[in-house]
């Protein structure tokens, strides 16, 4: 049919000139959140670095006009992320005008973008050194935590014999609060960093211990018959029948811990470590410096999110038999 | 009609010798004993091909299960080339009902899990190609088994039984999930297997046709707990005529055993 075939040629000219209209947008709306910032009146006081975030945006905006005009493999992988590049500028907008412009929200409580860019500038150091603090000290008792939960749980749900002693264990201490235990851990530790480590470590601990244990018992009878057909040891049938079949849950487990140790990171710092992220945020508090806060809270984010995502793709990899596995 | 003659007349076998004497078995079902095997003798040549056929539910899989040595039996002996079988070994290898892959190794792997469990894999792994060639996968040996249809995974789990040259292979309805033409395919395929490995088979199986096509011998077993109803020499030479009279002769003959001789 001729139409159709037009049609196609129509459609053929359309994508060899692969504009991207969203990209666009985006570009001016960063553009639109850099004059509203520079030229809108403030309502109380001027803030420092509104003139370094109006170019940062004006920056980025200029790279997303270049990406929206120009083909190319970076255009494509930024693509799906086009709606939130247009919404983000808006948010950011928005907060600027309840903050900085209009003073809709209290004002030393709520800082505008202006400030938290300040904090970034001004006290990086500090900020980048109790980032380092919070992950060593994490990494320390996360991996401690896993490991030990790892060995545990394959030894309960293997051997009846130390499932006869771990399990009470494991039933009285693992649902307690680790944050509970904190008081008497700094007490008993000789040092309040090695009490942190053990509490994050415990916490970890137990949900690895409890789904790995879980993901031993439910592996399948039959698998295990297979093997001994097959002339397999009892060493065969721990490393290459229970325990890869059982990583699935392994991998929840690591997930809940994880979470769990979040958590505990902070407190701990908040309460006896004089160092990390936590520690940060008391500080900041105490001197009622709230745009510290805000930027210490989203580097903790970025921080907690970054480890989640990491654990993600090291799961995605070790599994990549699964199919239909949940996308972080 | 001389089917004892006729095994012995064959190439020499390097099968195993296979004895059940007056086995009995039974298992715990909510509170009760459920007796499953009842006094059951049999006696498989080296090299012979043999076919359990009975209705479902009356412990075929269960006698399999004990002759490979995963289940100790309540009462009776089972002798392997004279010896008792207290535990499983790799000389008798069981191919099971469902093709239990393990899901996170591909078929390669799959089929290399004896070797490896023996610690044979450095040494021959060529056999795993080998065997992958034989059931006919060898395009698929990197893909994982979810990735397989229900008869590829069969013939991926028969490759991981032979790869060890088992003397003594336990069919449990290695054919039932297939289609009508892939299973008359690998009915050929088990028959040239048998004759050129030269082990000792049995065989169960829900179709008489196939058990009076492939086997030397056929046991049909009654409902259970199984006692074995009759034993019928088929006494033909391979290939086998599905519409060989004596063929259909026998076929009603086991219908008729089975219960379902009108239906015919
Ligand atoms: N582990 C077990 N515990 C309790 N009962 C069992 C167990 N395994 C099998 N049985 C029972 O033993 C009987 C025989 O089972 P089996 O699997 O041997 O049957 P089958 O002849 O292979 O049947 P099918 O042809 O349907 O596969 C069944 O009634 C089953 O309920
Ligand atoms: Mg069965």
């Amino acid at each position: 049919m001729p139409t159709s075939s037009a049609e196609l040629s129509r459609q053929g000219t359309w994508r060899s000139f692969p504009f991207w209209g969203t990209g666009f947008v985006a570009a001016l709306c960063w553009v639109a959140f850099a004059l509203y910032s520079t030229e809108a009146p403030n309502a109380t006081r001027d803030w420092p670095y509104t003139q370094e975030l109006a170019n940062l945006s004006l920056g980025f905006a200029a790279l997303l006009a270049v990406i929206a005009l120009l083909p190319g493999r970076f255009a494509r992988k930024l693509r799906p992320a086009g709606k939130w590049l247009v919404v983000l500028p808006i948010l950011l907008g928005l907060w600027q005008l309840a903050t900085a412009k209009q003073a809709l929200l209290p004002v030393p409580f709520f800082a505008p973008p202006q400030a938290l860019l300040e904090v970034y500038a001004e006290d990086w150091a500090r900020l980048a050194e109790s980032l380092l603090h919070s992950l060593w000290l994490l990494l320390n008792g996360v991996l401690l935590g896993a490991v030990f939960g790892f060995v545990a749980g394959i030894s309960i749900g293997w051997s009846q014999r130390i499932g006869y002693w771990v399990h009470p264990v494991l039933r009285i201490l693992g649902p307690v609060p680790s944050t509970a235990l904190l008081p008497i851990c700094f007490f008993i530790f000789p040092s309040s960093w090695g009490a942190s480590v053990f509490l994050i470590a415990l916490a970890t601990w137990f949900p690895v211990t409890v789904l790995t244990w879980s993901g031993v018992a439910s592996v399948d009878r039959a698998y295990y018959d297979v093997a001994r057909t097959l002339g397999a040891s009892q060493r065969f049938l721990i490393f290459r029948v229970a325990i890869p079949a059982a990583l699935p849950h392994v991998f929840v487990g690591l997930f809940m811990g994880l979470g769990a140790s979040f958590s505990v990171l902070v407190v701990a710092e908040m309460m006896g470590v004089k160092a990390g992220l936590g520690w940060y945020l008391q500080w900041a508090q105490g001197w009622a410096a709230y745009a510290n806060m805000y930027a210490a809270l989203l580097v903790m984010a970025l921080l907690c999110s970054g480890l989640i995502t990491l654990l993600f793709l090291v799961r995605d990899r070790v599994l990549s038999w699964q199919q239909g596995a949940v996308k972080w | 009609m001389v089917s004892a003659a006729a095994v012995a007349n064959r190439a020499p076998s390097n099968g195993l010798g296979l004895e059940v004497k007056n086995l009995s078995h039974a298992f715990e079902l909510g509170g009760t004993s459920l007796p499953v095997l009842n006094r059951i003798d049999l006696t498989l040549q080296p090299g012979e091909s043999v076919a359990l056929l009975g209705p479902s539910g009356c412990g075929k899989s269960t006698l399999l299960r004990l002759v490979a040595g995963l289940e100790t039996p309540l009462t009776g002996e089972i002798l392997a080339d004279g010896q008792p079988i207290r535990a499983p070994d790799p000389s008798r290898i069981l191919v099971f009902q469902d093709p239990t892959l393990y899901p996170w190794r591909t078929v390669r792997d799959n089929v290399a899990l004896g070797l490896q469990a023996r610690g044979l894999l450095g040494s021959q792994r060529e056999r795993i190609d080998e065997a992958l060639a034989k059931v006919g996968l060898t395009d698929f040996r990197d893909a994982y088994p979810r990735q397989l249809s229900g008869g590829m995974a069969q013939r991926a789990a028969l490759a991981r039984a032979l790869v060890n040259e088992p003397r003594l292979l336990l069919l449990d309805e290695p054919l039932g999930k297939l289609d009508s033409l892939t299973r008359i395919a690998m009915q050929s395929e088990l028959i040239r297997l048998w004759q050129q490995q030269r082990y000792t088979s049995l065989l169960v199986t829900h179709d008489v046709e196939e058990a009076l096509l492939l086997c030397d011998r056929v046991l049909v077993f009654g409902n259970r707990p199984a006692r074995i109803l009759a034993a019928l020499e088929v006494g033909r030479d391979y290939p086998r005529h599905r519409n060989d009279p004596h063929l259909v002769e026998l076929r009603q003959r086991a219908l008729e055993l089975l219960g379902l001789g009108s239906s015919w």
